[in-house]
């Protein structure tokens, strides 16, 4: 079945829809919040959700009515596990991500074929934004299985018709001999493993500027700073992207920044885009900081209303220089609840503190500190000795050894392990303060 | 009893860590004999030998310190070339691993204050050696 493409001199890869005035957007956005909301009553949490709220679909008279639907939440998606927010028939459904997990009760997102076409889509749309192209070779050096970065961008290049390579993550080696075998001229990576690919590149003699093909990367999935892509695009000889996605709403291609690299585009004709106070859940003006909620607008499997995605951010505008009105979004700035993102793996407090709740050698108090070391995120733990058991250093060493496997076997990345005699670290009145974030990322 | 109470403490490796347990003897009026700290990147573990080692260890206990009291062994030797050779290989050749030592001088004769992985067989050999071991009572000021 071939796909009908724009011709390689358009700007745009689905250009009536991305070159929307602001009235036309607002219009398609209140035609589709419509469709949604009455198609979310085949749902049976929303069903219940809108007779609590007493709201009826045809409540929704203008774009402001959305301010009526109440916020969806991850819980929601952990308390309707599995299948409970559904709003087809599971017979509809194709395909299916989970999260992790880790945390407690995982969840669960469905997709019918045409979200997946849909996702897809606006994958693609993102790629030929940056001037990626049917002749482009797109290597995908991003985890698959169930992580969206990989599936997600995957189908997208290749529904804009490029050799996509599905590199998967690791064995920077091999991924560098793909590069320079067939030619790669677009990465997908997290920006920690492009820094990563680019030390090897360096230890095998490769230059990236002039042994590789490479001139676009997508770089998403974990937080990063404005310097950090710089480096990587002077370090690379490439224009580095910044993608943002997440599974709740498809995966990567919910926003990408266009070629002015001024901001995200969150398109529009799929989500509608709301910044409010996370304590207040009331909207904030353009230019403000607070929480991003998204409410998708073409989901038939899952369709999520103002969906609270703890991500804090930004409106940038709603112009563009290249054409497109679809509101331009900041990088994220944090996260409104103590989510940290590491090396592309999401990771919360309570996870660590229920490893070091195993240990019965440990007090109760400790500290975790985020830290920059060369682009790459690093962890340190800080724990505090309830007693002190011997006076054998190899058997505190032991202890700190035993500690560093059980984290890294719930967080996947190996922190580095602080052992404190009792009472070293602060004790805050009320809440306590579990993480220090000294990234640069977020500076 | 023939061994030595000795305080572990467990530090961190961090200026005004150690002036805060040193101040607690002072208070109490408690003798430090001989210390010894090992320190690693995070933290150290200061040894000490005192007047009243269960007396300290109560007072820094209440004062929320990380201590331990440690059967510590001691011998005398002469103060001259060649004794703690002799000492520590009898217990070498009868195979009984030091995991820490640490010495000093005491009235004009030198002490070996170690810690062994089999407490009972050092005993032994320090026995059958004739060694001078100490105990508390040699450390009465």
């Amino acid at each position: 079945m071939k796909k009908i493409l724009p011709n390689d001199n358009n700007p745009f890869f689905d250009e009536k829809m991305e070159t929307m005035t602001r009235a036309q957007i607002e219009a398609l956005q209140l035609e589709r919040l419509q469709a949604t909301v009455q198609h979310c009553m085949n749902s049976p949490f929303y069903r219940k959700r809108f007779e609590e709220a007493g709201l009826k679909p045809e409540d929704i008279k203008t774009l402001d009515d959305i301010s009526r639907i109440p916020f969806t939440t991850k819980q929601d998606l952990r308390d309707t596990y599995p299948f409970g927010m559904a709003s087809v028939p599971l017979r509809e459904c194709t395909r299916l991500h989970s999260s992790s997990g880790t945390t407690g009760t995982p969840t669960v997102i469905l997709h019918t074929q045409k979200d997946l076409e849909e996702w897809a889509a606006q994958v693609a749309r993102n790629l030929w934004m940056v001037g990626l192209r049917p002749d482009d070779v797109f290597q995908n050096s991003s985890g698959y299985g169930m992580f969206t970065g990989g599936l997600g961008f995957q189908y997208g290049a290749e529904r804009l018709g490029m050799l996509t390579i599905p590199a998967a993550a690791g064995n920077s080696i091999r991924q560098i001999k793909f590069i320079t075998d067939f030619g790669t001229t677009a990465l997908h990576a997290v920006p920690s493993y492009v820094t990563r690919l680019y030390e090897v590149m360096q230890s095998m003699g490769v230059d990236p500027r002039r042994d590789t093909k490479l001139k676009v990367l997508a770089i998403g999935a974990e937080p990063h700073s404005e310097e950090q892509r710089r480096r990587i695009e002077d370090m690379m000889g490439v224009k580095a992207y910044n993608s943002f996605g997440m599974s709740e709403m498809c995966g990567p291609g919910v926003g990408f920044e266009c070629q002015e690299q001024n901001g995200l585009h969150f398109w529009e004709d799929y989500y509608i885009v709301e910044i409010v106070d996370p304590e207040t859940l009331e909207p904030v003006p353009d230019g403000e900081v607070g929480e991003l909620v998204l409410t998708s607008l073409c989901r038939e499997a899952m369709p999520l209303l103002r969906y609270r995605t703890r991500d804090l951010t930004r409106v940038l505008g709603r112009t563009c220089p290249c054409g497109r009105n679809h509101v331009r979004i900041d990088r994220m700035r944090g996260r409104s609840d103590d989510m940290m993102v590491l090396r592309g793996v999401n990771i919360f407090p309570i996870q660590i503190e229920k490893i070091l709740m195993t240990f019965p050698e440990l007090a109760s108090n400790y500290l975790i500190t985020l830290t920059t070391d060369e682009d790459n995120d690093n962890m340190t733990v800080e724990v505090e000795l309830e007693e002190l058991f011997t006076d054998d250093y190899r058997r505190l060493q032991n202890l700190t050894n035993r500690i560093q496997r059980a984290l890294k076997d719930e967080i996947l990345l190996t922190p580095h392990v602080k052992l404190l005699p009792k009472g070293s670290l602060p004790v805050s009145e009320g809440k306590a303060v579990r993480v220090v974030d000294k990234r640069t990322v977020y500076q | 009893m023939n061994t030595l109470k000795q305080l572990s403490i467990f530090i961190e490796n961090k200026s005004g860590t150690l002036i805060k347990v040193l101040e607690l003897f002072s208070k109490a009026k408690i003798q430090i004999i001989a210390s010894t700290i090992a320190d690693t990147q995070d933290y150290g573990i200061y040894r000490v030998l005192c007047s009243a080692p269960c007396e300290a260890y109560t007072i820094l206990k209440e004062h929320g310190i990380n201590v331990q009291l440690t059967d510590v062994l001691a011998i005398a030797i002469e103060d001259e070339p060649g004794h703690a050779a002799m000492a520590i290989s009898a217990l070498s050749q009868a195979g009984v691993n030091i995991l820490y030592m640490y010495s000093f001088l005491w009235k004009g004769r030198g002490v070996l204050v170690m810690r062994t992985d089999e407490s009972d067989k050092a005993l032994e050999v320090i026995a059958e050696n004739d060694m001078d071991l100490l105990n508390e009572d040699d450390f009465i000021i």
